[in-house]
């Protein structure tokens, strides 16, 4: 439009371009280059890693830094564990969140005001207040360094509940009443007819609580003390303190805990970003 | 939009509304309700059981003083008190509120990179979005064992590149005068990608026409921006904010992480200025085992959250525009 009528700007227009590229292709360097410097180092000699100046690329490619972490660390155990939590979080929250969040956005009870102030009040608590009677609980049932123990306080989200019923009440009603008209129960309804519509909503709160789950380190600290039983996180907080100077080793173990969730976020790029966004316009 | 408001509504058109939408406003009770408790049982009592009886029990703990052979003895306000008088809660208070600032500082920040990625016609935007999203996706004990290195005072990379400007490199994770910085930094880091993606989310939200009378009315480039773009932009900005503050309140594992040593982080010279509200409850409930003191500086926490989403919910009048 602009450039038709006003010629004069085009050369401005295209300074102020290349400026825009320059401003973000020193942003991304600042981005990425930290991963970059991961790997590398990661790839060197101890006593490489150690020289001053630096030296860019590995003098010598040392891929055997990888096979000793998972010397030092039960890594496979840590990865299959870290997978399950997740898992097991992620699909029970999108069980649990939306039914209630459904009957919070469409059905009328007695007590649905009350019920609902709760739930948000667990919203803005830190999660430092549910630590200590989740470990105790965890302990009574004898599920310290279990699959269950590290799942289970997981489940149950408020946050899932609250996006969940945003999501919901901003559908139209018009099928959900038609198939009402038609007979179908409300749990009928909600799973033929709004939760696929609502598919959307499930996606953002899939990427949030496999993305919370994957990353989440206070908690898994406190209830597994058997390396074999933790999740990558605090396994590889277990790795900083034996290896607390070998950052060779510590960067292959950081590059193999993250590169799961890299390659998830490379191969579901767009999801990933819907459903963050989703998030902000729902929120 | 309040929980009541929307709750309400259905029930107040009933009356007044003839014909086919009348048809499904049914007063509440029959079996609706029936299943409505059904669909939220699960939820209700795993919530319960998890987390809302826990708020109750710490409240009770923030009372008591743990013996030395397990049990809780109620002692009354004594956890409070200590509190005030102890240093290191007052410096925990300040360094968790100068992070939470600095944090809420990289908003405009992620704005900026929006603005420039939601050009017209932006080659690459996609894959800029992508790149910059990638810390977001990585797990924070790896962020900091990585910023770690790259902050070492003998072998890290940013005193290397510094070197080469001439300016002389510090021990950024073991300075008490930068270490706060230096973590605040990261976090700066790893976030900046996701209010980037919630912004270009609200900017491409904003008409076209918007801009279009802004160029016919010959309005600049900083105008049109602090005139149109930010006004409605300000509920993602809004919401934005909300997080950012509730997260960086409650920030552990980049300090956790950053200060641990071998002999604990009791050997990093720098934790007194770096230690977060999070860590030190994490460090007086679960090192030293004083459960009570733990319970009461989570509360300290909480009123911490509670009293600045207030502050933040009342400017909202002022500046928020919903459309």
């Amino acid at each position: 439009m602009a450039d038709g009528t006003m010629p004069g700007r085009r050369p401005m227009r295209h300074a102020g371009r290349v400026a825009t590229h320059v401003v973000l292709i020193v942003g991304a360097v600042v981005m990425v280059g930290p991963f970059v410097w991961q790997l590398l180092t990661s790839l060197k000699t101890f006593s490489e890693t150690t020289r001053v100046p630096p030296t860019f690329l590995p003098r010598r490619w040392q891929w055997s830094n990888y096979s000793h972490v998972f010397e030092v660390l039960p890594l496979g155990d840590m990865f299959r564990n870290t997978v399950l939590m997740t898992a097991g979080r992620t699909l029970a929250q999108l069980v649990f969140c939306s039914l209630a969040a459904y009957a919070f956005a469409r059905l009328r009870f007695r007590g649905n005001n009350l019920l609902f102030g709760l739930f948000l009040s667990v919203l803005m608590v830190p999660s430092q207040l549910f630590l200590i009677p989740q470990y105790v609980i965890v302990q009574n049932l004898g599920w310290v360094n279990t699959l269950p123990g590290l799942i289970v306080p997981g489940m149950f989200s408020a946050f899932g509940t609250f996006l969940l019923r945003q999501f919901f009440l901003a559908l139209p009603r018009d099928m959900e009443e038609a198939a009402r008209l038609d007979g179908a129960n409300p749990l009928q309804v909600f799973w033929h007819v709004a939760l696929p519509l609502a598919r959307p909503g499930l996606l953002a709160l899939t990427i949030l609580t496999a993305l919370w789950s994957w990353n989440d380190l206070m908690y898994p600290l406190v209830v597994t003390t058997d390396p074999a039983k933790m999740p990558l996180s605090a396994g590889l907080a277990t790795l900083q303190g034996e290896h607390f100077t070998d950052y060779s080793i510590l960067m292959a173990g950081s590059a193999l805990a993250t590169a799961p969730m890299i390659v998830a976020f490379i191969l579901l790029q767009r999801h990933f970003i819907q459903g963050i966004a989703f998030t902000g316009s729902k929120g | 939009m309040s929980a009541a408001d929307t709750l309400a509504a259905p029930a107040r058109d009933s009356g007044s509304k003839p014909g086919g939408r009348a048809i499904r406003r049914r007063p509440p009770g029959g079996s609706e309700q029936g299943w409505a408790y059904l669909m939220i049982a699960p939820m209700t009592i795993g919530l319960a059981v998890f987390y809302l009886w826990p708020i109750a029990q710490m409240f009770y703990y923030s009372f008591t003083k743990s013996g030395p052979f397990g049990g809780q003895t109620w002692i009354g306000t004594a956890n409070y008190h200590a509190l005030v008088d102890e240093p290191s809660v007052v410096q925990a208070v300040v360094n968790t509120l100068v992070y939470t600032a600095i944090q809420l500082a990289g908003i405009p920040l992620a704005v900026l990179f929006a603005t420039l990625l939601n050009q017209r016609g932006l080659r690459g935007r996609s894959i800029y979005r992508a790149l910059y999203f990638l810390p977001v996706v990585t797990m924070p004990v790896a962020v900091a064992m990585l910023w770690r290195w790259m902050y070492n005072g003998d072998y890290g990379v940013i005193n290397y590149l510094l070197s080469m400007v001439g300016v002389r490199g510090m021990h950024w994770a073991a300075d008490p005068s930068v270490a706060l910085y230096a973590v605040a930094a990261i976090g700066i880091w790893m976030s900046l990608g996701y209010n980037l993606v919630i912004f270009l989310a609200g900017l491409q939200g904003i008409p076209a026409e918007y801009y279009e009378a802004a160029a016919i009315d010959g309005s600049g480039a900083a105008r049109t921006f602090l005139r149109i773009t930010v006004p409605l932009l300000s509920p993602s900005i809004f919401f934005a904010t909300i997080l950012t503050m509730i997260n960086s309140l409650q920030m552990f594992d980049l300090a956790y992480m950053m200060m641990s040593t071998p002999s604990g982080a009791s050997g990093n010279p720098a934790l007194p200025r770096v230690r977060t509200i999070a860590y030190l409850f994490y460090q007086k409930a679960f090192v030293e085992h004083d459960l009570g003191f733990g319970a009461a500086i989570a509360f300290v926490l909480l009123g911490f959250i509670l009293v600045m989403t207030f502050i933040q919910f009342r400017l909202q009048k002022r500046w928020v525009h919903y459309g």
